[in-house]
Protein backbone atom coordinates (compact mmCIF):
# COMPACT_ATOMS: atom_id res chain seq x y z
CA UNK A 1 0.00 0.00 0.00
CA UNK A 2 1.62 3.41 -1.20
CA UNK A 3 1.13 6.80 -0.44
CA UNK A 4 1.59 8.15 -3.30
CA UNK A 5 2.58 11.64 -2.18
CA UNK A 6 6.13 13.11 -2.29
CA UNK A 7 4.62 16.47 -0.88
CA UNK A 8 2.29 17.89 1.00
CA UNK A 9 1.11 21.50 -1.28
CA UNK A 10 -2.68 21.90 -0.74
CA UNK A 11 -5.59 19.80 0.50
CA UNK A 12 -6.75 19.25 -3.28
CA UNK A 13 -3.77 16.94 -4.04
CA UNK A 14 -5.99 14.59 -1.49
CA UNK A 15 -8.77 11.71 -2.48
CA UNK A 16 -10.90 10.67 0.69
CA UNK A 17 -8.75 7.55 0.80
CA UNK A 18 -5.79 9.51 1.16
CA UNK A 19 -7.26 11.39 4.20
CA UNK A 20 -8.79 8.90 6.19
CA UNK A 21 -4.84 6.95 5.79
CA UNK A 22 -3.39 10.12 7.19
CA UNK A 23 -6.14 10.29 9.63
CA UNK A 24 -5.76 6.93 11.08
CA UNK A 25 -1.53 7.03 10.75
CA UNK A 26 -2.34 9.91 13.26
CA UNK A 27 -4.01 8.55 15.35
CA UNK A 28 -1.39 5.53 16.05
CA UNK A 29 0.88 8.10 16.25
CA UNK A 30 -0.91 10.13 18.76
CA UNK A 31 -0.16 7.53 21.81
CA UNK A 32 4.03 7.98 21.33
CA UNK A 33 3.17 12.21 22.67
CA UNK A 34 1.67 10.44 26.08
CA UNK A 35 4.84 8.09 26.51
CA UNK A 36 7.48 8.45 29.15
CA UNK A 37 10.10 8.93 26.63
CA UNK A 38 8.67 10.39 23.64
CA UNK A 39 10.30 9.54 20.79
CA UNK A 40 10.48 6.56 18.07
CA UNK A 41 13.73 6.15 15.64
CA UNK A 42 11.48 6.44 12.47
CA UNK A 43 12.69 9.19 10.81
CA UNK A 44 16.43 8.38 11.81
CA UNK A 45 18.59 10.19 10.19
CA UNK A 46 16.55 12.09 7.99
CA UNK A 47 17.30 16.44 7.63
CA UNK A 48 14.31 18.56 7.85
CA UNK A 49 14.41 21.97 7.45
CA UNK A 50 11.65 24.45 8.62
CA UNK A 51 11.66 27.46 7.00
CA UNK A 52 9.04 30.31 8.08
CA UNK A 53 9.32 33.38 6.67
CA UNK A 54 6.12 34.41 8.39
CA UNK A 55 5.78 34.59 12.02
CA UNK A 56 4.18 31.25 13.97
CA UNK A 57 4.47 29.81 17.20
CA UNK A 58 1.66 26.89 17.15
CA UNK A 59 2.43 25.34 13.79
CA UNK A 60 6.65 25.38 14.07
CA UNK A 61 6.27 24.43 17.40
CA UNK A 62 4.09 21.30 15.76
CA UNK A 63 6.27 20.73 13.15
CA UNK A 64 9.21 20.73 14.85
CA UNK A 65 8.05 18.77 17.88
CA UNK A 66 6.73 16.09 15.61
CA UNK A 67 9.99 15.90 13.68
CA UNK A 68 12.00 15.52 16.83
CA UNK A 69 9.47 13.19 18.15
CA UNK A 70 10.05 10.85 15.02
CA UNK A 71 14.07 11.33 15.46
CA UNK A 72 14.70 13.36 12.31
CA UNK A 73 17.69 16.27 12.44
CA UNK A 74 15.75 19.65 12.54
CA UNK A 75 17.02 23.43 11.47
CA UNK A 76 14.96 26.51 11.66
CA UNK A 77 15.24 29.28 9.61
CA UNK A 78 12.98 32.33 10.27
CA UNK A 79 12.84 35.12 7.92
CA UNK A 80 14.37 37.64 9.81
CA UNK A 81 17.25 35.45 10.06
CA UNK A 82 17.59 33.99 6.43
CA UNK A 83 19.91 35.62 3.65
CA UNK A 84 16.68 36.77 2.30
CA UNK A 85 16.20 39.66 4.12
CA UNK A 86 19.62 40.64 2.00
CA UNK A 87 17.65 40.44 -1.20
CA UNK A 88 18.48 36.45 -2.06
CA UNK A 89 15.27 35.13 -4.18
CA UNK A 90 13.67 32.16 -2.88
CA UNK A 91 14.90 29.97 -5.86
CA UNK A 92 18.49 30.81 -4.71
CA UNK A 93 18.04 30.49 -0.85
CA UNK A 94 16.15 26.85 -2.06
CA UNK A 95 19.08 26.01 -4.50
CA UNK A 96 21.43 26.84 -1.91
CA UNK A 97 19.54 24.43 1.16
CA UNK A 98 19.00 21.98 -1.21
CA UNK A 99 22.66 21.37 -1.39
CA UNK A 100 23.36 20.80 1.74
CA UNK A 101 20.62 17.52 0.90
CA UNK A 102 17.76 17.99 2.80
CA UNK A 103 14.92 15.73 2.88
CA UNK A 104 12.00 17.48 3.49
CA UNK A 105 11.18 21.18 3.56
CA UNK A 106 8.57 22.79 5.77
CA UNK A 107 7.70 26.40 4.17
CA UNK A 108 5.39 28.66 5.19
CA UNK A 109 5.53 31.84 3.14
CA UNK A 110 3.47 34.93 2.26
CA UNK A 111 3.09 34.18 -1.52
CA UNK A 112 0.58 31.79 -2.21
CA UNK A 113 2.33 29.26 -4.38
CA UNK A 114 5.82 29.51 -2.86
CA UNK A 115 5.51 26.06 -1.58
CA UNK A 116 4.58 24.60 -5.27
CA UNK A 117 7.66 26.45 -6.23
CA UNK A 118 9.89 24.88 -4.79
CA UNK A 119 8.39 21.83 -5.43
CA UNK A 120 8.72 21.53 -8.85
CA UNK A 121 12.65 23.08 -9.14
CA UNK A 122 14.10 21.06 -6.40
CA UNK A 123 14.23 17.57 -5.29
CA UNK A 124 13.14 17.53 -1.62
CA UNK A 125 9.98 16.77 -0.33
CA UNK A 126 8.11 20.12 0.34
CA UNK A 127 5.33 20.81 3.12
CA UNK A 128 3.29 23.46 3.00
CA UNK A 129 3.02 24.83 6.49
CA UNK A 130 0.66 28.34 5.12
CA UNK A 131 1.09 29.70 1.95
CA UNK A 132 -0.61 33.34 1.66
CA UNK A 133 -4.21 33.23 1.89
CA UNK A 134 -3.83 29.81 -0.57
CA UNK A 135 -3.72 26.81 2.00
CA UNK A 136 -3.04 25.12 5.08
CA UNK A 137 -2.96 21.52 4.47
CA UNK A 138 -1.68 20.46 7.98
CA UNK A 139 -4.15 22.28 10.13
CA UNK A 140 -7.25 21.33 7.85
CA UNK A 141 -6.09 17.64 8.37
CA UNK A 142 -6.00 18.16 12.43
CA UNK A 143 -8.97 19.59 12.12
CA UNK A 144 -10.78 16.92 10.46
CA UNK A 145 -8.87 14.42 12.96
CA UNK A 146 -10.67 16.03 15.76
CA UNK A 147 -13.93 16.22 14.36
CA UNK A 148 -13.76 12.41 13.48
CA UNK A 149 -12.23 11.79 17.15
CA UNK A 150 -15.45 13.99 18.73
CA UNK A 151 -18.19 13.12 16.20
CA UNK A 152 -16.89 9.53 15.01
CA UNK A 153 -17.23 10.58 11.06
CA UNK A 154 -17.15 13.57 9.00
CA UNK A 155 -19.75 12.70 6.18
CA UNK A 156 -22.80 13.90 6.36
CA UNK A 157 -22.00 16.45 9.02
CA UNK A 158 -22.79 20.16 9.27
CA UNK A 159 -19.99 22.52 9.69
CA UNK A 160 -20.46 26.24 9.89
CA UNK A 161 -17.01 28.79 9.14
CA UNK A 162 -17.52 31.44 10.72
CA UNK A 163 -15.23 34.94 10.18
CA UNK A 164 -12.41 36.61 7.79
CA UNK A 165 -12.92 33.60 5.06
CA UNK A 166 -11.39 35.76 2.42
CA UNK A 167 -8.12 36.07 3.91
CA UNK A 168 -8.20 32.44 5.40
CA UNK A 169 -6.14 29.60 3.95
CA UNK A 170 -7.17 27.33 7.03
CA UNK A 171 -10.97 28.16 5.93
CA UNK A 172 -9.76 27.22 2.06
CA UNK A 173 -8.17 23.99 2.80
CA UNK A 174 -10.85 23.01 5.14
CA UNK A 175 -13.47 23.39 2.86
CA UNK A 176 -12.03 21.38 0.19
CA UNK A 177 -11.32 18.74 2.47
CA UNK A 178 -14.11 18.73 4.27
CA UNK A 179 -16.01 18.93 0.87
CA UNK A 180 -13.91 15.78 -0.05
CA UNK A 181 -14.91 13.87 2.78
CA UNK A 182 -19.06 14.36 2.11
CA UNK A 183 -19.50 16.89 5.39
CA UNK A 184 -21.88 19.82 4.25
CA UNK A 185 -19.80 23.43 4.65
CA UNK A 186 -21.54 26.83 5.41
CA UNK A 187 -19.54 29.99 5.16
CA UNK A 188 -20.33 32.88 7.51
CA UNK A 189 -18.83 36.41 7.48
CA UNK A 190 -19.62 39.98 6.36
CA UNK A 191 -19.73 40.22 2.52
CA UNK A 192 -16.28 42.09 2.44
CA UNK A 193 -15.19 38.94 4.09
CA UNK A 194 -16.27 36.42 1.89
CA UNK A 195 -14.15 35.32 -1.48
CA UNK A 196 -16.15 36.30 -4.32
CA UNK A 197 -17.26 32.64 -5.96
CA UNK A 198 -17.32 30.92 -3.04
CA UNK A 199 -20.28 28.35 -4.19
CA UNK A 200 -17.83 26.98 -6.61
CA UNK A 201 -15.92 25.51 -3.75
CA UNK A 202 -19.01 23.87 -2.66
CA UNK A 203 -20.01 25.73 0.56
CA UNK A 204 -23.01 27.63 1.63
CA UNK A 205 -22.88 31.29 1.88
CA UNK A 206 -24.78 33.28 4.77
CA UNK A 207 -24.52 36.47 5.53
CA UNK A 208 -25.57 36.45 9.09
CA UNK A 209 -24.35 33.96 11.79
CA UNK A 210 -27.52 32.77 13.22
CA UNK A 211 -28.66 30.77 10.14
CA UNK A 212 -24.97 29.39 9.71
CA UNK A 213 -25.11 28.26 13.40
CA UNK A 214 -28.68 26.93 13.29
CA UNK A 215 -28.26 23.15 13.78
CA UNK A 216 -24.79 22.50 12.99
CA UNK A 217 -22.53 19.82 14.23
CA UNK A 218 -19.35 21.60 14.24
CA UNK A 219 -18.37 25.51 14.57
CA UNK A 220 -15.08 26.34 13.34
CA UNK A 221 -14.78 30.59 14.42
CA UNK A 222 -11.89 32.19 12.25
CA UNK A 223 -9.69 34.55 13.52
CA UNK A 224 -9.51 38.19 12.15
CA UNK A 225 -6.40 38.81 10.52
CA UNK A 226 -5.37 42.10 10.76
CA UNK A 227 -1.85 42.01 8.98
CA UNK A 228 -3.80 40.88 6.24
CA UNK A 229 -5.91 43.06 5.35
CA UNK A 230 -4.78 45.65 3.09
CA UNK A 231 -7.25 48.06 4.00
CA UNK A 232 -9.75 48.31 6.49
CA UNK A 233 -12.89 45.93 5.39
CA UNK A 234 -14.51 46.26 9.19
CA UNK A 235 -15.96 49.07 10.52
CA UNK A 236 -15.07 48.33 14.06
CA UNK A 237 -13.86 45.04 15.79
CA UNK A 238 -17.09 45.76 18.11
CA UNK A 239 -19.15 46.02 15.41
CA UNK A 240 -17.67 42.85 14.09
CA UNK A 241 -18.01 41.09 17.39
CA UNK A 242 -21.70 41.88 17.67
CA UNK A 243 -22.72 40.11 14.31
CA UNK A 244 -19.95 37.10 14.00
CA UNK A 245 -18.83 36.35 17.38
CA UNK A 246 -19.55 33.25 19.10
CA UNK A 247 -21.26 33.37 21.94
CA UNK A 248 -23.47 31.39 24.91
CA UNK A 249 -26.33 32.51 22.92
CA UNK A 250 -25.71 32.33 19.41
CA UNK A 251 -23.76 28.53 19.97
CA UNK A 252 -27.61 27.64 21.50
CA UNK A 253 -28.85 27.77 17.70
CA UNK A 254 -25.73 24.79 17.06
CA UNK A 255 -26.85 21.40 17.75
CA UNK A 256 -26.61 20.28 21.48
CA UNK A 257 -23.23 18.48 20.93
CA UNK A 258 -21.55 20.41 18.54
CA UNK A 259 -18.20 21.43 19.20
CA UNK A 260 -16.49 24.70 18.61
CA UNK A 261 -13.33 24.58 17.50
CA UNK A 262 -10.75 27.41 16.61
CA UNK A 263 -7.44 27.46 15.07
CA UNK A 264 -5.72 30.06 16.93
CA UNK A 265 -4.26 32.61 18.33
CA UNK A 266 -7.24 34.18 19.35
CA UNK A 267 -8.64 37.43 19.65
CA UNK A 268 -11.23 36.77 22.77
CA UNK A 269 -13.80 38.62 23.13
CA UNK A 270 -13.79 39.76 19.33
CA UNK A 271 -14.39 36.57 17.46
CA UNK A 272 -14.70 34.00 20.44
CA UNK A 273 -16.24 35.13 23.93
CA UNK A 274 -14.04 33.51 26.59
CA UNK A 275 -16.64 31.89 28.35
CA UNK A 276 -16.72 30.24 24.72
CA UNK A 277 -13.47 29.19 24.07
CA UNK A 278 -13.06 27.95 27.52
CA UNK A 279 -15.96 26.39 27.78
CA UNK A 280 -17.13 22.33 28.01
CA UNK A 281 -18.09 22.07 23.91
CA UNK A 282 -14.44 23.50 23.03
CA UNK A 283 -12.26 21.24 21.57
CA UNK A 284 -9.31 24.00 20.74
CA UNK A 285 -6.48 22.54 23.09
CA UNK A 286 -7.76 18.85 21.28
CA UNK A 287 -6.62 20.85 18.23
CA UNK A 288 -3.30 21.42 18.63
CA UNK A 289 -2.25 18.03 20.38
CA UNK A 290 -3.91 16.13 17.36
CA UNK A 291 -1.82 18.58 15.26
CA UNK A 292 1.27 17.17 16.23
CA UNK A 293 -0.11 13.62 15.47
CA UNK A 294 -1.21 14.85 12.09
CA UNK A 295 2.01 16.52 11.28
CA UNK A 296 4.02 13.46 12.47
CA UNK A 297 1.71 10.99 10.14
CA UNK A 298 2.47 13.33 7.10
CA UNK A 299 6.31 13.57 7.57
CA UNK A 300 6.38 9.54 8.11
CA UNK A 301 3.93 8.93 4.71
CA UNK A 302 5.91 11.11 2.40
CA UNK A 303 9.43 9.85 3.64
CA UNK A 304 8.22 6.47 2.89
CA UNK A 305 6.05 6.90 -0.39
CA UNK A 306 8.48 9.42 -2.68
CA UNK A 307 11.05 6.44 -3.92
CA UNK A 308 7.37 4.43 -4.35
CA UNK A 309 5.60 7.33 -6.10
CA UNK A 310 8.23 8.10 -8.56
CA UNK B 1 -5.69 -23.99 -1.82
CA UNK B 2 -2.78 -24.28 -4.69
CA UNK B 3 -1.32 -27.30 -5.36
CA UNK B 4 1.78 -24.74 -4.05
CA UNK B 5 0.50 -24.49 -0.75
CA UNK B 6 0.70 -27.35 1.70
CA UNK B 7 -1.04 -27.20 5.53
CA UNK B 8 1.55 -27.97 7.89
CA UNK B 9 -0.14 -27.69 11.34
CA UNK B 10 -3.81 -27.66 11.54
CA UNK B 11 -6.19 -26.17 13.97
CA UNK B 12 -5.72 -28.91 16.78
CA UNK B 13 -1.62 -29.10 16.32
CA UNK B 14 -1.74 -25.84 16.91
CA UNK B 15 -3.88 -25.69 20.08
CA UNK B 16 -1.37 -28.75 21.23
CA UNK B 17 1.95 -26.37 20.64
CA UNK B 18 -0.41 -23.54 22.61
CA UNK B 19 -0.85 -25.13 25.46
CA UNK B 20 2.48 -26.81 25.92
CA UNK B 21 4.34 -23.48 25.21
CA UNK B 22 2.14 -22.23 28.29
CA UNK B 23 3.37 -24.71 30.32
CA UNK B 24 6.55 -23.87 29.49
CA UNK B 25 6.15 -20.37 30.04
CA UNK B 26 4.64 -20.98 33.53
CA UNK B 27 7.70 -23.81 34.18
CA UNK B 28 10.10 -21.08 33.22
CA UNK B 29 8.99 -18.78 35.40
CA UNK B 30 8.12 -20.98 38.19
CA UNK B 31 4.54 -19.87 38.32
CA UNK B 32 2.40 -15.79 36.56
CA UNK B 33 4.14 -13.73 39.49
CA UNK B 34 5.71 -10.70 37.59
CA UNK B 35 4.88 -12.19 34.35
CA UNK B 36 2.94 -10.18 31.03
CA UNK B 37 2.15 -11.21 27.92
CA UNK B 38 2.68 -8.86 24.79
CA UNK B 39 1.84 -10.10 21.14
CA UNK B 40 3.08 -7.97 18.05
CA UNK B 41 0.94 -6.59 15.98
CA UNK B 42 -0.36 -8.42 13.96
CA UNK B 43 -0.84 -12.05 14.45
CA UNK B 44 0.96 -12.12 17.76
CA UNK B 45 -1.12 -10.41 19.74
CA UNK B 46 -4.27 -12.93 19.03
CA UNK B 47 -1.79 -15.31 19.62
CA UNK B 48 -1.18 -13.75 23.31
CA UNK B 49 -4.93 -14.03 23.65
CA UNK B 50 -4.82 -17.47 23.28
CA UNK B 51 -2.20 -17.92 25.93
CA UNK B 52 -3.36 -16.39 28.43
CA UNK B 53 -6.54 -18.32 27.88
CA UNK B 54 -4.75 -21.40 28.35
CA UNK B 55 -2.09 -19.91 31.38
CA UNK B 56 -5.86 -19.07 32.99
CA UNK B 57 -7.34 -22.30 32.43
CA UNK B 58 -4.08 -24.26 34.17
CA UNK B 59 -3.35 -21.73 37.26
CA UNK B 60 -6.43 -19.47 37.44
CA UNK B 61 -4.49 -16.63 37.04
CA UNK B 62 -5.49 -13.78 34.28
CA UNK B 63 -1.61 -12.25 32.85
CA UNK B 64 -1.35 -8.97 32.22
CA UNK B 65 -1.59 -8.75 27.97
CA UNK B 66 -0.71 -6.25 25.95
CA UNK B 67 -0.11 -5.28 21.66
CA UNK B 68 3.10 -3.72 20.35
CA UNK B 69 3.26 -2.48 16.71
CA UNK B 70 6.96 -1.82 15.42
CA UNK B 71 6.30 -0.13 12.02
CA UNK B 72 7.70 2.93 13.72
CA UNK B 73 11.04 0.83 14.30
CA UNK B 74 11.44 -0.75 11.32
CA UNK B 75 14.76 -0.44 9.45
CA UNK B 76 13.36 -0.95 6.06
CA UNK B 77 11.09 2.61 5.53
CA UNK B 78 13.44 3.57 2.03
CA UNK B 79 12.59 0.19 0.84
CA UNK B 80 9.42 -0.78 1.68
CA UNK B 81 7.37 2.40 1.70
CA UNK B 82 5.19 3.97 4.25
CA UNK B 83 3.23 0.82 5.98
CA UNK B 84 -0.12 1.27 7.73
CA UNK B 85 0.66 1.57 11.33
CA UNK B 86 -0.91 -0.38 14.27
CA UNK B 87 -2.17 0.12 17.47
CA UNK B 88 0.45 -0.32 20.37
CA UNK B 89 -1.92 -0.88 23.56
CA UNK B 90 0.20 -1.30 26.64
CA UNK B 91 -1.97 -0.59 29.92
CA UNK B 92 0.30 -1.76 32.74
CA UNK B 93 3.81 -0.36 33.68
CA UNK B 94 6.41 -2.36 32.13
CA UNK B 95 9.07 -2.00 35.17
CA UNK B 96 10.04 -5.10 36.88
CA UNK B 97 7.91 -7.18 34.23
CA UNK B 98 9.06 -10.62 32.83
CA UNK B 99 7.69 -9.34 29.33
CA UNK B 100 6.90 -12.72 27.24
CA UNK B 101 7.23 -11.09 23.62
CA UNK B 102 4.86 -13.21 21.30
CA UNK B 103 5.19 -13.50 17.57
CA UNK B 104 3.63 -15.95 14.86
CA UNK B 105 6.52 -16.32 12.70
CA UNK B 106 10.19 -16.21 13.22
CA UNK B 107 12.40 -15.53 10.39
CA UNK B 108 15.14 -13.02 9.96
CA UNK B 109 14.80 -11.14 13.51
CA UNK B 110 14.25 -8.26 12.94
CA UNK B 111 10.73 -7.68 13.62
CA UNK B 112 11.62 -8.70 17.14
CA UNK B 113 14.96 -6.35 17.17
CA UNK B 114 12.53 -3.84 16.80
CA UNK B 115 9.89 -4.75 19.00
CA UNK B 116 12.43 -5.05 21.80
CA UNK B 117 13.40 -1.22 20.53
CA UNK B 118 10.18 -0.30 21.12
CA UNK B 119 9.65 -2.15 24.37
CA UNK B 120 12.75 -0.34 25.68
CA UNK B 121 11.47 3.36 24.71
CA UNK B 122 8.46 2.39 26.28
CA UNK B 123 9.52 1.35 29.53
CA UNK B 124 12.74 -1.10 31.56
CA UNK B 125 10.99 -4.71 32.00
CA UNK B 126 13.11 -6.93 33.83
CA UNK B 127 13.82 -9.64 31.63
CA UNK B 128 12.47 -10.40 27.79
CA UNK B 129 11.56 -13.81 26.65
CA UNK B 130 10.13 -14.74 23.44
CA UNK B 131 7.68 -17.01 21.98
CA UNK B 132 6.78 -18.02 18.52
CA UNK B 133 4.36 -20.18 16.83
CA UNK B 134 6.67 -21.16 14.15
CA UNK B 135 10.49 -21.01 14.09
CA UNK B 136 11.28 -20.89 10.48
CA UNK B 137 14.91 -20.42 10.50
CA UNK B 138 16.78 -17.92 8.34
CA UNK B 139 18.24 -15.85 11.34
CA UNK B 140 19.89 -12.49 10.26
CA UNK B 141 20.61 -11.46 14.02
CA UNK B 142 21.94 -13.16 17.11
CA UNK B 143 18.35 -13.39 18.44
CA UNK B 144 16.70 -16.61 19.76
CA UNK B 145 13.35 -18.19 20.71
CA UNK B 146 12.53 -19.22 24.27
CA UNK B 147 9.62 -21.02 23.12
CA UNK B 148 8.73 -22.57 20.13
CA UNK B 149 5.74 -24.10 18.77
CA UNK B 150 7.38 -25.91 15.93
CA UNK B 151 10.62 -25.87 14.28
CA UNK B 152 10.08 -25.53 10.29
CA UNK B 153 13.17 -25.85 8.17
CA UNK B 154 12.30 -23.73 5.02
CA UNK B 155 13.62 -22.28 1.81
CA UNK B 156 14.28 -18.46 2.17
CA UNK B 157 11.88 -17.83 -0.95
CA UNK B 158 9.08 -19.60 0.39
CA UNK B 159 6.35 -17.90 2.76
CA UNK B 160 4.70 -19.47 5.94
CA UNK B 161 1.53 -17.83 6.30
CA UNK B 162 -0.65 -17.96 9.69
CA UNK B 163 -4.55 -17.99 9.01
CA UNK B 164 -6.92 -16.41 11.72
CA UNK B 165 -10.57 -16.89 12.11
CA UNK B 166 -12.88 -14.28 12.46
CA UNK B 167 -12.25 -14.74 16.08
CA UNK B 168 -8.59 -14.31 15.86
CA UNK B 169 -8.58 -17.99 16.64
CA UNK B 170 -5.02 -19.92 14.52
CA UNK B 171 -6.76 -22.26 12.05
CA UNK B 172 -3.90 -23.53 10.21
CA UNK B 173 -0.29 -22.86 8.98
CA UNK B 174 0.50 -23.13 5.56
CA UNK B 175 4.01 -23.46 3.94
CA UNK B 176 3.65 -21.93 0.09
CA UNK B 177 6.28 -22.33 -2.06
CA UNK B 178 6.73 -19.60 -4.79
Amino acid sequence: MTFGHKHILGMDQFSADDITRILDTADSFKEISTREIKKVPTLRGKTIINIFFEASTRTRASFEIAEKRLSADTLNISASTSALVKGETLEDTARNLEAMHPDIIVIRHGHSGAPHYLAERCNFSVVNAGDGAHEHPSQALLDLMTIREKKGTIGGLTVAIVGDIAHSRVARSNIIALNTMGARVRLAGPRTLLPTGAERLGAEIHTDMQSALEGADVVMMLRIQQERQGRTLLPSTREYSRFFGLNPNNLQLAKDDAIVMHPGPMNRGVEIASSVADGDRNVILDQVENGVAVRMALLYLISGGDKLAE
Amino acid sequence: MSPRETVILDQPAIGRALTRVAHEILEKNKGTRDVALIGIVRGGDHLARCLQKRIHEIEGVELPIGSIDITMYRDDLASRGSLPIGKTELLFPLENKNVVLVDDVLFTGRTIRAAMDALMDIGRPRSIQLAILIDRGHRELPIRPDFVGRNVPTATEEKILVRFDDNQQPVEVRVCKP
